[in-house]
């Protein structure tokens, strides 16, 4: 079951203070939306917004077609799933717990996580690999393996979207591979995964589609080839940034260090 | 899990000693298995059955639901307000129920209106705060709930301390000052019977819950994200965990640290998790309460206030556990 992420003239941000306006994304089943953008543009305000956390300043967003507004919590979350960014938890809760909590949406008002749902918080680890994490406390893990965790329970959550706010922002190389290999996987199955990223190569490398944020507007979207060109990367974030192609038709792209190339 | 399920299991058996063991204890000497016989209904010395059905079973029921409920609503508040330094008189509760209290002696009000005083002053407190906060409409409302529960709090005291200037040094002082401290000493039937359906009554929706409470305690924002009603289950939690608390304080005055220190020994042995939390948190509160007040009315002639106890006890403990137990909040 795949479903659609839309947004019209989307404006967000906080009682006060507009963080952006007239957005207009969207991304369907089997689609990698990468926003990119520098510090402060706006993402994780936006992916607030996405999920109804915060109220849109303006315009809407659209789930599967519906308006945002117009759905229940629990609604929202059965159709998206959301990793934040990784955070220190109070309790030492196991793992297994934590990967467990992406299936409450499900869960009658009263009701316990059964078998079925510990099976759905096993496979999601088993999915990642970190299975071995299961009895572990999580606040005893690294930064890397509570980022894992946090993408396992919304693979637990079982939506067809995915909203992830730097999933790879602090992980080793090797698990930012993963991670990667892991998001193509489900977008591969018919998953919508909207995702952030402070690396424009993780776009090249499983985006289908990208946004570049600056100050709350959309500077360019489009492909990731066609929209992440030397040019918009160096007016967002800058810094003089040149695209390759590699031999093997990938993109790569490389950022100056000469000091004065900005 | 089969090695928790035991570890309750031993709970309960060392509660039902406990208390069975408290019942004997104090001035006038009783053995078990009359304690047992009289109980069962068998009769006894006419002495000996007012001693232990009018005075010891009422107070150690009292001690055993008191410990109980104060635990398990700083169990609560601990996970609600993710920060385990968190006890249940953070909102104001405990000052609220005292100024109600101290207010009802001042009057000079039969111990049945003071005891209702108690209650309606914690739970007014807890509105209030709950008030203030709502109308606030900046900021981390968590932070401003709490800052909310310090104003009122520092008010209350406040008037709490002018009644006690004003109060009638030789007759209501003495009473007012035992009843801020805490103390079971005189509590009868009675008391206790009013107290404990409301008590339950708080409990139930805690425990029917559980399990979102389990996830509020990621905070708001991911236990929205997870498809928790956040916004509307938190004051839910308040409430009950208000409930629980005032309608003990009414009985037994305000009595310090249980609910601060109870909830981390209970996670030490349960962990987080707070399906499990709350259970044991209650029984081991209950435990340490019957502990304590027995230590109160058996230590020395003179009866010493389950505040001082308390804290002569738990305040070391806890700084025992900073030491050593970092990595259970780390």
């Amino acid at each position: 079951m795949g479903m659609t992420v839309e947004t019209r003239q989307l404006a967000i941000g906080y009682p006060g203070h507009e963080v952006g306006s007239g957005i207009a994304l969207g991304a369907g089943p089997g689609e990698v939306l990468c926003l990119l953008g520098p510090n402060g543009s706006g993402k994780t305000t936006l992916f607030k917004t996405l999920l109804g956390l915060i109220p849109a300043r303006g315009g809407e967003v659209l789930l599967g077609g519906r308006p945002l507004a117009a759905l229940a919590r629990a609604e929202i979350a059965t159709r998206a799933a959301y990793v934040p960014q990784a955070h220190a938890a109070p309790f030492a809760y196991p793992v297994l717990e934590v990967v467990t909590m992406g299936r409450t949406a499900r869960l009658g008002l009263f009701s316990q996580p059964g078998e079925a749902d510990r099976a759905a918080a096993l496979r999601a680890l088993a999915r990642l690999r970190i299975e071995d994490l299961a009895e572990d406390d999580y606040t005893r893990l690294s930064g890397g393996q509570r980022q894992l965790v946090l993408v396992a329970r919304a693979l637990a959550q079982e939506t067809p979207v995915l909203i992830m706010d730097e999933p790879t922002a602090s992980l080793d190389f090797g698990n930012q591979t993963l991670v990667l290999r892991e998001i193509a996987g489900l977008a591969a199955d018919g998953l919508t995964v909207i995702l952030s990223t402070h690396d424009p190569d993780h776009a090249f490398a499983v985006g289908t589609g990208v946004a570049l944020l600056h100050e709350g507007r959309v500077r360019a979207t489009g492909a990731p080839r066609d929209a992440l060109t030397g040019e918009a990367l160096s007016a967002v974030y800058g810094v003089d940034v040149q695209v390759e192609a590699l031999a093997d038709g990938r993109t790569v792209c490389v950022p100056s260090l000469a000091r004065d190339a900005a | 899990m089969p090695g928790r399920s035991r570890t309750s299991l031993w709970l309960v058996a060392a509660l039902v000693a406990g208390s069975f063991g408290a019942l004997t204890v104090g001035p006038y000497p009783l053995g078990l298995g009359e304690a047992i016989s009289i109980l069962a209904g068998g009769g006894g010395e006419g002495r000996a059955e007012t001693v232990l059905l009018s005075i010891r079973l009422p107070r150690v029921a009292a001690a055993l639901l008191v410990g109980a409920a104060l635990a398990a609503a700083g169990a609560c508040y601990q996970t609600l307000f993710r920060n385990p330094l968190v006890s249940p008189d953070i909102l104001g509760v405990s000052a609220g129920a005292g100024l109600g209290a101290v207010l009802g002696i001042f009057l000079s009000l039969p111990v049945v209106a003071i005891q209702l005083m108690g209650f309606a002053g914690g739970l007014g407190a807890v509105a209030l705060v709950g008030f203030v906060a709502a109308s606030v409409r900046v900021g981390d409302r968590t932070l401003i709930l709490v800052l909310a529960g310090v104003v009122v709090g520092a008010l209350t005291g406040a008037a709490t301390s002018l009644l006690k200037v004003l109060a009638d040094p030789y007759d209501q002082l003495p009473a007012i000052t035992f009843w801020l401290l805490g103390s079971l000493a005189g509590v009868k039937t009675e008391d206790i019977l009013p107290a404990a359906p409301v008590v339950l009554a708080g409990l139930v929706p805690l425990v029917l819950l559980r399990w979102r409470i389990n996830v509020l305690a990621l905070g708001d924002e991911e236990a929205r994200a997870l498809g928790v009603e956040a916004g509307r289950l938190r004051p839910v939690v308040i409430v009950c965990a208000t409930l629980i608390t005032a309608s003990v304080v009414a009985v037994a005055g305000v009595v310090g640290w249980v609910g601060l220190v109870i909830p981390h020994i209970a996670r030490m042995i349960v962990g987080p998790g707070f399906g499990r939390l709350l259970p044991a948190a209650a029984l081991l509160g209950a435990g340490y309460m019957l502990a304590v007040d027995t230590l109160a009315r058996t230590i020395s002639a003179v009866e010493v206030p389950l505040g001082i106890l308390t804290a002569v006890v738990g305040a070391p403990f806890f700084l025992w556990l900073l030491g050593r137990g970092r990595r259970v909040w780390a």
